[in-house]
């Protein structure tokens, strides 16, 4: 049976016809230092071509056909990128290795791990360091495994899936300002929702927030309210790229529902938990925005300090310590990096880049 | 409930043959267990937007304290008047963010189709497409603290838009509106990956066929690109919009760090309602509320409207 979920349009026929494809030399735009239209699409050997440029030729020679035509499409935007990505995480990395402190301008003459070394003896940083990981792992983990429950459950044939499914995805639309604002007043300590709640079942008021022990898992579960929507989505793709076949033949070997599930589908679901979780784990390492609204300041409530809030709290509350922002920033990084590295080299295996 | 279950009924007993009666009594029992789970998720999902709503519209603090946080407040505590208030802390700053989001979300998307376009569709040696490719993708899950210092560093020192945006100040606009330029240029260099990497696996899964023959008959890139491409980019351009409003409107940690004060004439809505209701008395809860769902309300209306999209923008 045939469930659509994302709907891939045809491409339609109108736009064939629409297209001239009459060669218009006005119209040809060639990489700097090629002016000939070429008439074969490109496959000419550039250096044979007249007023060809030499370097275009080789260019093309070494990296493909359309290399040298195909740089003002995606140049432009790779430099900016490349600037603002890569080039600030290199100057980054050298700003953590000076002292660079205060209002005065930067001085690069002498670069020293002296920042890392501080954020070791930092009882402050290695906290912050250690409800990173617990958000990472915990956040990550929960999420996902509520996202495929829900995946499972709307999967099941059910009527009004769009509207199941438009509002388990809501909150991904809501910003982390908007969701802080929300939460807090949730986890309000008198009158707030869950104290009511808690108060009902004969238990005593929990202090959601002021608790070093409980506020980072109440962070927590908001994130999870705020993304397992998303985790149901990517689960819910891989879920209908499953062939119907596989179910059957589930049925017809007489496994039950639960049996089947774990035996058979959720096996098939690696890429999607794989996808799922790297997005998860960059959101959770982008809690900042969630934290800072929570207490309208740089200060995060006690026991739930992590290292973007830390970072950020360094540099541009009181006297900036660009240098020890700068190092906290690279061990974050890092983090990321150990998430991404792996990703991007499974996605390469598997033939995705 | 029994309408929604009754053709799964037939369906599912042709599938398991068997004793007619129980067979149908059990499997409308899960089906009914299956909707009531979905129905409490539902609620899950809604309460904290719904207690958010209420509270709205009470009066701080004896409205707050006096009802049930979910229940809508009765008429003696009922009031808009933190609405009004919201609006009027908040109004200016929908305004700013606006003014860079929607440049930012237009520029950016372009740029990613243009890029994916160029690392997808023109031949060029695969290996090299990937390495390229793998710089886009890695560069969509950098922590921004990463970048930050360097950021604040580049804005300030090397391109410093209030001196060279000079001649609007003296035309009367608050020299704080350099920050939005400064939020426009940077949203979009962080939207590029993301934009480039979702127009790609579009790109990639569309017919060939068409870009070849032409490409055959001497069109330049260009042209196919115009010709082309572009007309078939309009279902992903509308995912990728969407996506990229909904990220820069709601993003934070920019705005706090180029725009830095919430009580800037520039600052954007989301660094106003970051401070809104707090106050050394304690929150105003039905102000923070208010505040919420207003500068929610775009995304929120985005969403909406455009929720299929926005589903698809997140899954890939």
């Amino acid at each position: 049976m045939p469930r659509p979920f994302r709907r891939r349009s045809r491409q339609s026929d109108r736009a064939e016809s629409e297209c001239d494809l009459s060669p218009e030399s006005g119209d040809h735009s060639h990489g700097p230092g090629s002016g000939s239209p070429r008439p074969d699409g490109g496959t000419v050997d550039e250096r044979t071509a007249p007023s060809s440029g030499r370097l275009t030729g080789a260019l093309d020679d070494r990296f493909g056909d359309d290399f040298v035509e195909s740089l003002p499409f995606w140049l432009p935007a790779f430099l900016l990128m490349g600037l603002f990505v890569y080039g600030a995480i290199v100057w980054n990395f050298v700003i953590s290795l000076t002292d660079y402190e205060g209002f005065r301008d930067a001085s690069y003459s002498s670069l020293d791990f002296e920042m890392y070394s501080r954020a070791l003896n930092d009882s402050g940083f290695i906290d912050a360091a250690q409800n990173t990981v617990v958000l990472l792992i915990a956040f990550t983990v929960l999420t996902l495994g509520i996202g495929l429950g829900l995946a499972i459950l709307v999967d099941r044939n059910i009527r009004f899936e769009n509207t199941f499914r438009t509002i388990y995805l809501l909150p991904m639309s809501l910003s982390f300002v908007v969701t802080a604002q929300f939460w807090l007043w949730l986890y309000n300590f008198d009158d707030g929702l869950l104290n009511q709640a808690v108060v009902l079942v004969g238990l005593d008021r929990v202090n959601w927030i002021g608790d070093p022990q409980v506020v980072l898992w109440a962070v927590i579960l908001a994130l999870m309210w705020q993304f397992s929507g998303y985790a149901m989505v990517v689960y819910l793709a891989g879920l209908r790229a499953i062939p119907q076949e596989h179910y059957e033949a589930a049925r017809v070997d007489g496994a039950s529902t639960l049996k089947m599930y774990w035996r058979v589908i959720i096996p098939q679901l690696k890429g999607a938990t794989i996808s799922a979780a790297v997005v998860l784990m960059v959101f959770a390492l982008k809690a900042f925005d969630f934290l800072f609204s929570l207490v309208s300041g740089y200060r995060p409530p006690n026991g739930s300090d992590i290292l973007a809030t830390k970072m950020v709290r360094e540099v541009y509350s009181g006297t900036p310590r660009w240098a020890y922002g700068s190092a906290i920033a690279m061990v974050l990084f890092a983090m990321a990096l150990s998430i991404i590295g792996p990703y991007l080299v499974y996605q390469y295996r598997r033939g995705n880049l | 409930m029994s309408d929604a279950t009754a053709p799964e009924q037939s369906a599912e007993s042709e599938r398991e043959p068997g004793p007619p009666n129980t067979g149908t009594r059990s499997v409308s029992l899960s089906r009914v267990a299956l909707y009531g789970a979905l129905l409490a998720v539902m609620g899950v999902f809604l309460v904290p937007i719904e207690t958010g709503l209420v509270t709205s519209v009470k009066t701080n603090p004896t409205g707050v304290s006096e009802t049930l946080p979910y229940l809508p407040p009765p008429p003696e505590y009922f009031t808009l008047a933190k609405w009004e208030q919201a609006f009027d802390r908040l109004g200016q700053g929908m305004v700013n963010s606006a003014l860079y989001s929607i440049p930012a979300t237009v520029l950016s998307a372009f740029a990613g189709s243009l890029t994916a376009y160029g690392i997808t569709q023109a031949r060029w040696k695969d290996r090299y497409k990937a390495l390229l490719l793998a710089l886009f993708v890695a560069g969509i899950f950098i922590p921004y603290q990463a970048v930050l210092v360097p950021l604040s560093r580049f804005w300030s020192t090397y391109a410093p838009l209030e001196d060279w945006l000079a001649v609007l100040w003296v035309l009367g606009i608050d020299n704080d509106y350099a920050g939005l330029v400064e939020l426009s240029v940077t949203h979009i260099a962080y939207g590029i990956p993301i934009c480039t990497v979702l127009f790609r696996s579009y790109y990639k899964n569309m017919s060939i066929e068409m870009v070849e023959s032409a490409r055959l008959d001497g069109a330049s890139l260009r042209r196919v690109y115009r010709r082309i491409i572009l007309p078939l980019s309009t279902p992903m351009f509308a995912v990728v919009l969407i996506y990229q409003f909904t990220q820069i409107w709601n993003d934070l940690l920019f705005a706090l760090i180029l725009v830095s004060s919430e009580s800037s004439e520039a600052a954007p809505v989301t660094l106003i309602l970051a401070g809104l209701g707090q106050s050394l008395e304690g929150s105003d809860f039905p102000l923070r509320m208010a505040g919420a769902f207003i500068a929610a309300l775009p995304t929120l209306a985005v969403y909406v409207m455009f929720g299929e999209e926005f589903a698809e923008g997140v899954a890939s």
